[in-house]
């Protein structure tokens, strides 16, 4: 993906790459970014950054009608109105948002 | 010359290439007219007995065959094998969970249009096969009395991406001292309205209710989007 980024502008050096990890991506933050700089060696990545911002679980209350961030992954209640919920909007996420390119 | 740094939005999942595949798969079971049912748990949970049991159950019936994840050995497809069911092994060596290339490689030569169910046993693993769609209409995750209550809540992202939960193991149930309002409860709270089957692989307990749910599942095909699995987000 990077190196496709990179590339297409003309070999441009890749300093940063911005991670979105969902709290329900089962995947640790901790072991991504002890991981990365082994797996980013000898890779249009090396010596960049890896930047991730954690996003909490987010659902759609059937009761109030509105997307509701939950306390707690482990517990599927709308923290405003205590009704269960199940239509996930945020909190799967393990996608690459963007790039940063030194050009 | 001075570089400048520029921000690209890029926008991508990481396990596209696996979404891609997975979906792939799901267009070709549609099509085939075959629903597919995969089973997650912990390693020892008894996915193997349930499966094993399942598949001569349904014999008589149905067209059924099964797909079986393994780090190392096939004694897995061998257990299951007695139900003289097809089924196929799928090593995966150190990786601890299938992917959607693994089983669509597996069913090689397989005609799936002569099938009516196909069931897909992950490794066991409670992590990692919950973010990997393998193309299933049905996920099925496994919770034996012999784990305790609280598994949900340890492993609340694979409880969210399953669409039945199933207790094994219910034998045990007594002596383990298990405590099942506690269980149900600890499910409902990570998945909430997800139903909840009682089985024992042992002394056939359950597994009544267990095809009744199979067979209406694969009348009213769940197409996993219930589970959001699917969709929310990881469409981009």
């Amino acid at each position: 993906m990077a190196e496709e980024e990179s590339d297409q502008r003309g070999g441009a050096r890749v300093s940063a790459v911005h991670l979105k990890l969902g709290a329900l991506a089962g995947v640790v933050k901790a072991a991504l970014l002890s991981s990365y700089e082994m797996a980013s060696e000898g890779t249009v990545l090396q010596g960049s950054r890896l930047m991730i911002e954690e996003l909490p679980v987010v659902a759609h209350c059937p009761k109030c009608l509105a997307p509701r961030t939950l306390d707690s992954p482990q517990w599927f209640i709308c923290p405003v109105c205590k009704s269960p919920v199940s239509e996930i909007v945020q909190g799967r996420e393990l996608q690459v948002f963007a790039l940063e390119l030194q050009e | 010359m001075i570089l400048q740094t520029r921000l690209v939005e890029v926008r991508q999942n990481v396990l596209k290439q696996n979404d891609l595949v997975a979906r792939e798969l799901r267009q070709r079971f549609h099509s085939a007219g075959v629903c597919v049912v995969s089973l997650v748990s912990s390693p020892g949970s008894g996915k193997t007995a349930f499966l094993e049991s399942t598949l001569t159950l349904m014999r008589p019936n149905y067209r059924v065959a099964a797909l079986v994840g393994d780090l190392a050995t096939d004694n897995d497809a061998a257990r299951l094998a007695r139900s003289k069911a097809p089924v196929r092994q799928i090593t995966t060596g150190t990786l601890c969970h299938l992917e959607a290339a693994m089983v669509r490689d597996a069913l090689e030569g397989w005609d799936l249009d002569q099938l009516d169910f196909l069931f897909i046993e992950n490794v066991g693993n409670l992590v990692c096969p919950a973010s990997y769609d393998v193309g299933e209409d049905l996920r099925v995750v496994l919770l034996s009395v012999t784990e305790g209550e609280d598994k949900p809540l340890k492993y609340p992202t694979i409880f969210n991406t399953a669409d039945l939960a199933v207790l094994t193991k219910m034998d045990l149930a007594a002596a383990v001292e298990f405590d099942l309002a506690a269980a149900d409860s600890n499910i409902q709270r990570v998945r909430p309205g997800m139903p909840v089957l009682r089985v024992s692989s042992k002394n056939g307990a359950g597994m009544d209710e267990w095809l009744r749910f199979l067979a209406s599942a694969r009348q009213t095909p769940l197409v996993a989007a219930s589970t959001g699995f699917v969709e929310a987000g990881r469409t981009t």
